[in-house]
Protein backbone atom coordinates (compact mmCIF):
# COMPACT_ATOMS: atom_id res chain seq x y z
CA UNK A 1 0.00 0.00 0.00
CA UNK A 2 1.20 3.56 -0.51
CA UNK A 3 1.96 6.16 2.18
CA UNK A 4 0.38 8.51 -0.35
CA UNK A 5 -3.32 7.92 1.03
CA UNK A 6 -2.79 8.10 4.40
CA UNK A 7 -1.88 11.62 5.32
CA UNK A 8 -3.81 14.22 6.78
CA UNK A 9 -2.82 16.86 3.91
CA UNK A 10 -4.42 14.81 1.08
CA UNK A 11 -7.75 14.41 3.08
CA UNK A 12 -7.20 18.02 3.36
CA UNK A 13 -6.82 18.73 -0.26
CA UNK A 14 -9.42 16.03 -1.02
CA UNK A 15 -12.10 17.92 1.41
CA UNK A 16 -11.35 21.04 -0.21
CA UNK A 17 -11.53 19.68 -3.93
CA UNK A 18 -15.01 18.15 -2.74
CA UNK A 19 -15.91 21.78 -1.80
CA UNK A 20 -14.75 23.15 -5.10
CA UNK A 21 -17.27 20.66 -6.62
CA UNK A 22 -19.85 22.12 -4.34
CA UNK A 23 -19.29 25.59 -5.30
CA UNK A 24 -19.71 25.25 -8.53
CA UNK A 25 -23.18 23.43 -8.00
CA UNK A 26 -24.17 26.25 -6.07
CA UNK A 27 -22.93 29.04 -8.40
CA UNK A 28 -23.93 27.73 -11.97
CA UNK A 29 -26.86 25.74 -10.66
CA UNK A 30 -28.51 26.79 -7.44
CA UNK A 31 -27.90 23.62 -5.95
CA UNK A 32 -26.72 21.59 -2.88
CA UNK A 33 -24.13 19.27 -3.56
CA UNK A 34 -26.04 16.27 -1.57
CA UNK A 35 -25.33 12.91 -3.23
CA UNK A 36 -27.87 11.20 -1.65
CA UNK A 37 -30.21 13.14 -2.98
CA UNK A 38 -28.64 13.62 -6.23
CA UNK A 39 -28.80 9.40 -6.45
CA UNK A 40 -32.65 9.49 -5.46
CA UNK A 41 -33.13 11.81 -8.56
CA UNK A 42 -31.88 9.90 -10.88
CA UNK A 43 -33.24 6.41 -9.64
CA UNK A 44 -36.64 8.05 -9.30
CA UNK A 45 -37.28 9.65 -12.19
CA UNK A 46 -34.13 8.62 -14.80
CA UNK A 47 -35.43 9.92 -17.87
CA UNK A 48 -35.84 13.84 -16.35
CA UNK A 49 -32.53 13.76 -14.28
CA UNK A 50 -30.06 11.98 -16.59
CA UNK A 51 -28.64 14.71 -17.92
CA UNK A 52 -27.98 16.31 -15.25
CA UNK A 53 -27.58 14.60 -11.79
CA UNK A 54 -27.13 11.37 -13.84
CA UNK A 55 -24.24 13.41 -15.33
CA UNK A 56 -23.19 14.21 -12.06
CA UNK A 57 -23.16 10.40 -11.19
CA UNK A 58 -21.24 9.17 -14.08
CA UNK A 59 -18.34 12.30 -13.29
CA UNK A 60 -17.89 10.87 -10.05
CA UNK A 61 -17.00 7.55 -11.36
CA UNK A 62 -14.82 9.37 -14.07
CA UNK A 63 -13.10 11.28 -10.90
CA UNK A 64 -12.16 8.41 -9.10
CA UNK A 65 -11.16 6.22 -12.13
CA UNK A 66 -8.25 9.25 -12.60
CA UNK A 67 -7.30 9.39 -9.25
CA UNK A 68 -6.75 5.82 -8.81
CA UNK A 69 -4.84 5.57 -12.35
CA UNK A 70 -2.80 8.36 -11.45
CA UNK A 71 -1.91 7.24 -7.90
CA UNK A 72 -1.50 3.55 -8.84
CA UNK A 73 -3.42 2.44 -5.67
CA UNK A 74 -6.57 0.15 -6.24
CA UNK A 75 -8.15 -0.39 -2.97
CA UNK A 76 -10.16 -3.46 -2.31
CA UNK A 77 -13.56 -3.76 -0.59
CA UNK A 78 -12.95 -4.69 2.92
CA UNK A 79 -14.40 -8.56 3.55
CA UNK A 80 -17.48 -8.81 4.65
CA UNK A 81 -20.43 -11.03 3.99
CA UNK A 82 -23.47 -10.41 1.33
CA UNK A 83 -25.79 -10.31 4.23
CA UNK A 84 -24.10 -7.32 5.79
CA UNK A 85 -23.28 -5.35 2.91
CA UNK A 86 -27.11 -5.62 1.69
CA UNK A 87 -28.36 -4.49 5.58
CA UNK A 88 -25.61 -1.69 5.51
CA UNK A 89 -26.71 -0.59 1.66
CA UNK A 90 -30.63 -0.72 3.24
CA UNK A 91 -29.79 1.09 6.28
CA UNK A 92 -27.64 3.95 3.67
CA UNK A 93 -30.67 4.50 1.78
CA UNK A 94 -33.30 4.38 3.96
CA UNK A 95 -31.64 6.53 6.10
CA UNK A 96 -30.54 9.21 3.91
CA UNK A 97 -33.84 9.39 1.82
CA UNK A 98 -35.58 9.78 5.66
CA UNK A 99 -33.03 12.33 7.07
CA UNK A 100 -32.98 13.93 3.82
CA UNK A 101 -29.09 14.04 3.48
CA UNK A 102 -25.59 12.11 3.61
CA UNK A 103 -22.18 13.47 4.37
CA UNK A 104 -22.17 15.97 1.29
CA UNK A 105 -25.40 17.60 2.05
CA UNK A 106 -25.55 17.48 5.81
CA UNK A 107 -21.65 17.34 6.72
CA UNK A 108 -20.55 20.04 4.47
CA UNK A 109 -22.92 22.12 2.22
CA UNK A 110 -25.50 21.75 5.44
CA UNK A 111 -22.56 22.78 8.13
CA UNK A 112 -21.12 25.58 6.37
CA UNK A 113 -24.64 27.13 5.80
CA UNK A 114 -25.31 26.67 9.83
CA UNK A 115 -28.23 24.38 8.91
CA UNK A 116 -29.63 23.64 12.55
CA UNK A 117 -30.97 20.37 11.30
CA UNK A 118 -27.49 19.34 8.96
CA UNK A 119 -25.67 20.00 12.50
CA UNK A 120 -28.36 17.96 14.14
CA UNK A 121 -27.94 14.95 11.42
CA UNK A 122 -24.29 15.39 11.29
CA UNK A 123 -23.76 14.69 15.16
CA UNK A 124 -26.23 11.93 15.04
CA UNK A 125 -24.93 9.87 12.30
CA UNK A 126 -21.31 10.66 13.53
CA UNK A 127 -22.52 9.24 17.02
CA UNK A 128 -24.30 6.10 15.12
CA UNK A 129 -21.83 5.24 12.93
CA UNK A 130 -18.90 5.40 15.93
CA UNK A 131 -21.44 3.34 18.18
CA UNK A 132 -21.90 0.53 15.49
CA UNK A 133 -18.26 0.42 14.92
CA UNK A 134 -17.71 0.46 18.59
CA UNK A 135 -19.94 -2.81 18.70
CA UNK A 136 -18.66 -4.66 16.01
CA UNK A 137 -14.73 -3.84 16.99
CA UNK A 138 -14.89 -4.39 20.65
CA UNK A 139 -18.27 -6.36 21.84
CA UNK A 140 -19.26 -8.66 19.36
CA UNK B 1 -26.74 24.17 -33.14
CA UNK B 2 -29.86 26.20 -31.40
CA UNK B 3 -29.22 28.01 -27.95
CA UNK B 4 -30.78 25.57 -26.11
CA UNK B 5 -28.89 22.56 -27.35
CA UNK B 6 -25.69 24.44 -26.65
CA UNK B 7 -26.64 25.39 -23.37
CA UNK B 8 -27.80 22.16 -22.63
CA UNK B 9 -24.39 20.80 -23.82
CA UNK B 10 -22.31 23.05 -21.63
CA UNK B 11 -24.84 22.06 -18.61
CA UNK B 12 -24.21 18.81 -19.30
CA UNK B 13 -20.90 18.96 -19.86
CA UNK B 14 -20.41 20.86 -16.36
CA UNK B 15 -22.51 18.50 -14.35
CA UNK B 16 -19.59 16.10 -15.74
CA UNK B 17 -17.07 18.21 -14.48
CA UNK B 18 -18.05 18.92 -10.81
CA UNK B 19 -18.83 15.44 -10.57
CA UNK B 20 -15.64 14.03 -11.76
CA UNK B 21 -13.70 16.90 -9.35
CA UNK B 22 -16.30 15.32 -6.39
CA UNK B 23 -15.00 11.85 -7.15
CA UNK B 24 -11.85 12.77 -7.35
CA UNK B 25 -11.56 14.50 -3.98
CA UNK B 26 -13.63 11.66 -2.46
CA UNK B 27 -10.48 9.13 -3.95
CA UNK B 28 -7.81 11.52 -2.84
CA UNK B 29 -9.02 12.60 0.35
CA UNK B 30 -9.59 8.89 1.65
CA UNK B 31 -12.49 8.29 1.92
CA UNK B 32 -13.60 5.68 -0.47
CA UNK B 33 -11.06 3.40 1.14
CA UNK B 34 -13.47 1.45 4.06
CA UNK B 35 -10.62 0.82 6.31
CA UNK B 36 -9.71 4.32 6.87
CA UNK B 37 -13.80 5.20 6.97
CA UNK B 38 -13.77 2.76 9.69
CA UNK B 39 -10.65 3.50 11.36
CA UNK B 40 -11.98 7.42 11.73
CA UNK B 41 -14.88 6.12 13.30
CA UNK B 42 -13.48 3.67 15.66
CA UNK B 43 -13.09 6.20 18.46
CA UNK B 44 -12.44 4.06 21.49
CA UNK B 45 -9.77 1.89 19.52
CA UNK B 46 -7.02 2.49 17.15
CA UNK B 47 -8.47 5.92 16.22
CA UNK B 48 -7.40 7.27 12.84
CA UNK B 49 -8.58 10.97 13.21
CA UNK B 50 -7.02 12.46 9.53
CA UNK B 51 -10.51 12.10 7.48
CA UNK B 52 -12.06 15.01 10.04
CA UNK B 53 -9.52 16.97 7.38
CA UNK B 54 -11.90 16.26 4.16
CA UNK B 55 -14.90 17.91 6.64
CA UNK B 56 -12.41 20.83 7.73
CA UNK B 57 -11.49 20.92 3.99
CA UNK B 58 -14.85 21.03 2.35
CA UNK B 59 -16.55 23.15 5.28
CA UNK B 60 -13.75 25.60 4.64
CA UNK B 61 -14.18 26.51 1.69
CA UNK B 62 -17.64 26.02 0.98
CA UNK B 63 -18.36 28.52 4.09
CA UNK B 64 -16.16 31.22 2.60
CA UNK B 65 -17.53 30.11 -1.26
CA UNK B 66 -21.43 30.15 -0.49
CA UNK B 67 -20.70 33.63 1.63
CA UNK B 68 -19.84 34.86 -1.83
CA UNK B 69 -22.18 33.10 -4.39
CA UNK B 70 -25.37 34.65 -2.07
CA UNK B 71 -24.15 38.30 -2.62
CA UNK B 72 -25.89 37.54 -6.09
CA UNK B 73 -29.91 36.91 -6.46
CA UNK B 74 -29.56 33.74 -8.51
CA UNK B 75 -27.34 31.34 -9.87
CA UNK B 76 -25.45 31.69 -13.34
CA UNK B 77 -27.55 29.15 -14.81
CA UNK B 78 -30.93 29.00 -12.79
CA UNK B 79 -33.83 31.21 -11.49
CA UNK B 80 -33.05 30.54 -8.02
CA UNK B 81 -31.16 28.90 -5.48
CA UNK B 82 -32.11 26.15 -4.32
CA UNK B 83 -31.71 25.51 -0.66
CA UNK B 84 -33.80 23.29 2.19
CA UNK B 85 -36.22 25.77 4.34
CA UNK B 86 -37.26 23.47 6.78
CA UNK B 87 -35.77 24.60 10.48
CA UNK B 88 -37.56 21.47 12.37
CA UNK B 89 -35.46 18.55 13.85
CA UNK B 90 -38.37 16.34 13.20
CA UNK B 91 -38.51 12.44 14.48
CA UNK B 92 -37.40 11.81 10.44
CA UNK B 93 -34.51 13.85 10.46
CA UNK B 94 -33.41 11.88 13.73
CA UNK B 95 -34.04 8.52 12.98
CA UNK B 96 -33.03 8.69 9.38
CA UNK B 97 -29.05 10.37 10.65
CA UNK B 98 -29.39 7.21 12.95
CA UNK B 99 -30.20 4.96 10.41
CA UNK B 100 -27.85 5.75 8.20
CA UNK B 101 -24.50 5.98 10.56
CA UNK B 102 -25.61 2.80 11.47
CA UNK B 103 -25.26 1.29 8.01
CA UNK B 104 -22.50 3.64 7.21
CA UNK B 105 -20.72 2.43 10.33
CA UNK B 106 -21.15 -1.49 9.42
CA UNK B 107 -19.51 -1.55 5.80
CA UNK B 108 -17.59 1.88 5.55
CA UNK B 109 -19.66 3.73 2.83
CA UNK B 110 -21.46 6.45 2.48
CA UNK B 111 -23.17 7.46 -0.42
CA UNK B 112 -20.62 9.41 -2.86
CA UNK B 113 -18.20 6.92 -1.74
CA UNK B 114 -20.01 3.72 -2.58
CA UNK B 115 -20.76 5.42 -6.36
CA UNK B 116 -17.03 6.20 -6.92
CA UNK B 117 -15.97 3.21 -5.78
CA UNK B 118 -18.26 1.48 -8.34
CA UNK B 119 -14.69 2.33 -10.80
CA UNK B 120 -13.19 -0.55 -9.48
CA UNK B 121 -15.70 -3.03 -10.71
CA UNK B 122 -16.32 -4.88 -7.45
CA UNK B 123 -19.43 -7.01 -6.92
CA UNK B 124 -19.47 -5.89 -3.14
CA UNK B 125 -19.68 -2.11 -4.28
CA UNK B 126 -22.49 -2.58 -7.05
CA UNK B 127 -24.19 -5.05 -4.03
CA UNK B 128 -24.47 -2.14 -1.75
CA UNK B 129 -25.32 0.23 -4.18
CA UNK B 130 -28.14 -1.64 -5.17
CA UNK B 131 -29.40 -2.23 -1.48
CA UNK B 132 -28.65 1.53 -1.15
CA UNK B 133 -31.03 2.31 -3.60
CA UNK B 134 -33.70 -0.33 -2.81
CA UNK B 135 -33.82 1.54 0.82
CA UNK B 136 -34.63 4.98 -0.86
CA UNK B 137 -37.69 3.37 -2.77
CA UNK B 138 -38.32 1.70 0.72
CA UNK B 139 -38.82 4.57 2.30
CA UNK B 140 -40.70 6.42 -0.68
CA UNK B 141 -42.83 3.57 -0.78
CA UNK B 142 -43.07 3.71 3.26
CA UNK B 143 -44.21 7.37 3.12
CA UNK B 144 -46.33 7.33 0.24
CA UNK B 145 -48.33 4.67 2.14
CA UNK B 146 -48.11 6.43 5.76
CA UNK B 147 -49.16 9.65 3.60
CA UNK B 148 -52.21 7.70 2.26
CA UNK B 149 -53.60 6.48 5.13
CA UNK B 150 -53.76 9.76 6.99
CA UNK B 151 -55.63 11.36 3.64
CA UNK B 152 -57.99 8.58 3.70
CA UNK B 153 -58.50 7.14 7.12
CA UNK B 154 -60.30 3.52 6.90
Amino acid sequence: MSDIFYNSELALLGGAIIGLSALFMMLFFGRIAGISGIIWNVVQAPKKHFSSSGFFLCGIIIGAICVTYISDVEISPIQSNAFTIVLAGLLVGYGTKLGSGCTSGHGICGISRFSTRSIVATVLFMVSGIATVYVMRHLV
Amino acid sequence: MSNTTSQNTKTGFLYLFCGALFGAGLTLSGMTDQNKVLGFLDLFGNWDPSLIFVMAGGIGVTFIGYRIIFKRSSPLWGDAFMLPTSKIIDKNLILGALCFGIGWGLYGYCPGPAIASLALLHWETFLFVAAMIAGMFLQSKQAAYADNKALNPP
